[in-house]
């Protein structure tokens, strides 16, 4: 570089400039992360007053989280993204799709933006504290649904299975699908405009166009957006939380890998609470490393319509 | 024409479908609105689309609740998310800068690092982190909410693409030339060019923090030093159904409002800061 060849090396201020993010990092991300790890080998917990251990079991923790109720939870976080997901993921290439086809001539673009959007930067703890007293036995929406004659006796939606994992899967729904809509726009807008000038002369419809070109050529970002999501998924924890008080009720169907790990860390629980986060870091160490091979792909189109997606994780 | 009529079919067809997502946006919010302006008597009766007028005193049971103390919580969560979003993008920027303008020997495994770091989920380490906060005598303080944000791989990410586009070296060089220190340059030169990029995280770092329930809902301890989330999740544990439905409608208004006031002002940036980064890139 240009330094190298003049007297004064500044080389020195790199190392300057990046030191109080590494510091901070190492102090409050890798420790903590080490820390974790070792304990997940020890036996440590908190029984009343008395702290037993640390005593060094092995991989005992590991064997007894896996005896116990983590891979019904494990399937409860997957069935609770997946309520959300596939909705999201649908209307939002619809939506985007819409949005960049300028025969559609939609009015109020703006407009709906700015709402669709909106529910993705409300606190989701309040979100889920609004749905729990909108749709309890005595809430609005259960006087809306007698008073509309819909239903004779009021429905306890957060008695059922269905109902509480339907709430959390619209909440979900609603809180993201206005960001991957708009990320997905400005991945379709990213084509080149020619490739759709060529198809419309060669007698493209909207639906071949959608699915021959806008769909295979946006497919980076798609990937990206699935391995996010999942990875945001694998952090749910407030909306299930405050939504049924931490109990996952009924019956701990609602309850996430988060919300486990949460009650080991208020019981203190060491042991087990490092045995589940080292669990937890396996299965977003290989997600990470996908996203890394996304937006460092060599295929200028992949990496660049990859590095459009990196805001998203931001505010996860 | 045929594709005439499809298209308009289409066009109709899309408008219909965003008005009813409009709808399911706003509705919720909309009976939130109505519902905080009436009182708990009214409440009990079901529900009216139409205000009541007991706004002011639904809002005054609220700031007047102690074992809720939600002005307290405002006041908490604004000095930890105000904080957060100054040093995060301070130092994401600084970092960045480090990285782009310098050539040295550990530049590229830096950068492979935090890339490789940039989406990991801060909940793996959370509990190594409560021992350690624990051990440094951060616990039940709001210091341990802050200073982590120092290091967001994400934001840097997003300040690199933004030099990489918007911040020629030559400037920097000519700078060098003029006699500037290092520091002074990143201050006074570099930073007034990222600060467009810098609005923007600091708008998403802001929010970020305020809607953040997991890290401080471990850490905090005492009731006076809650953040709001915290506060919103101890309503949700009480026993709610004795307690007044028109504060408690009133507690969430107060959780989100700030946070919808200030989306409706920036909602041109914000919107189009979700994709600034890449964009540029």
């Amino acid at each position: 570089m240009k330094q190298k060849s003049k007297k004064i090396n500044y080389s020195k201020w790199g190392y300057i400039f990046i030191l109080p993010f590494f510091a901070c990092f190492f102090i409050f991300s890798l420790i903590p992360l080490i820390d974790t790890i070792r304990y997940s080998f020890y036996e440590y917990f908190r029984s009343g007053l008395k702290e037993i251990g640390p005593n060094f079991i092995g991989m005992a923790n590991y064997v007894s989280l896996l005896k116990s109720d983590m891979l019904k939870y494990a399937g409860n976080t997957l069935v609770l993204w997946l309520i959300g997901f596939v909705p999201q993921i649908v209307i939002s290439l619809l939506l985007a799709s819409w949005f960049v086809d300028a025969r559609l001539k939609i009015r109020g673009q703006q407009f709906f933006k700015v709402v669709i959007y909106l529910p993705n930067l409300i606190m989701a703890s309040a979100f889920a504290m609004l749905f729990f007293t909108l749709f309890s036995n005595k809430g609005p929406i259960n006087s809306i649904l007698l008073s509309l004659g819909i239903t004779d006796n009021p429905i306890d939606f957060m008695g059922t299975v269905f109902g509480t994992r339907t709430l959390v899967g619209v909440m979900n729904f609603l809180m993201w699908f206005g960001n991957t809509t708009i990320m997905l726009m400005a991945a379709i807008m990213g084509i080149s405009p020619d490739i759709f000038e060529a198809s419309e002369i060669d007698g493209c419809n909207s639906m071949q166009r959608f699915f021959r070109i806008t769909l295979p050529l946006i497919r980076p970002i798609l990937a990206y957006t699935l391995i996010t999501s999942i990875i945001g998924g694998l952090q749910m924890f407030d909306v299930p939380q405050i939504l049924t008080n931490g109990q996952g009720s009924p019956d701990r169907t609602s309850m996430t890998l988060i919300m486990f790990l949460n009650n080991h860390l208020k019981s203190k629980n060491y042991g087990m609470a490092g045995a589940l986060s080292v669990y937890l870091f396996i299965v977003s160490g290989i997600l990470c490393f996908i996203v890394y091979r996304i937006t460092n792909d060599d295929d200028p189109d992949g990496s660049k319509a990859a590095s459009k997606k990196n805001k998203k994780m931001g505010r996860r | 024409m045929k594709s005439k009529g499809y298209n308009g079919f289409r066009t109709v067809f899309a408008h219909v479908v965003l008005v009813i997502l409009s709808f399911m946006c706003l509705f919720f919010f909309y009976i939130l609105l109505v519902n905080s302006t009436r009182s708990h008597a009214d409440l009990q009766k079901g529900f009216s689309a139409l205000p009541g007028g007991h706004f002011w005193t639904n809002l005054k049971n609220v700031t007047n609740d102690g074992t809720f103390p939600m002005v307290r919580g405002i006041i908490n969560s604004l000095i930890v998310s105000g904080s957060s979003a100054a040093i995060c993008t301070y130092f994401s920027a600084l970092t960045a800068y480090g990285l782009y303008a310098y050539d040295f020997k550990l530049k590229k495994v830096a950068f492979t690092f935090i890339m490789a770091i940039l989406v990991m989920p801060t909940q793996v380490t959370a509990m190594g982190f409560l021992r350690l906060v624990t051990k440094m005598g951060m616990y039940d303080s709001l210091l341990p909410l802050i200073i982590p944000s120092i290091a967001s791989p994400s934001v840097f990410y997003f300040m690199y693409s933004y030099q990489q586009s918007s911040l020629p070296l030559s400037l920097v060089e000519a700078a060098r030339i003029d006699g500037s220190k290092e520091f002074r340059t990143f201050n006074q030169i570099v930073l007034p060019i990222m600060k467009p990029a810098m609005a923007v995280q600091a708008i998403f770092t802001f929010v970020g923090s305020w809607n953040n329930y997991f890290v401080p809902a471990l850490v905090i301890q005492s009731k006076d030093k809650m953040t709001v989330p915290i506060l919103i999740a101890l309503l949700r544990g009480a026993d709610y159904m004795n307690r007044d439905m028109g504060k408690i409608y009133m507690m969430i208004m107060v959780a989100i409002v700030p946070i919808i006031l200030v989306y409706l002002i920036l909602s041109k940036y914000i919107i189009a800061g979700v994709t600034l980064g890449g964009v540029k890139g």
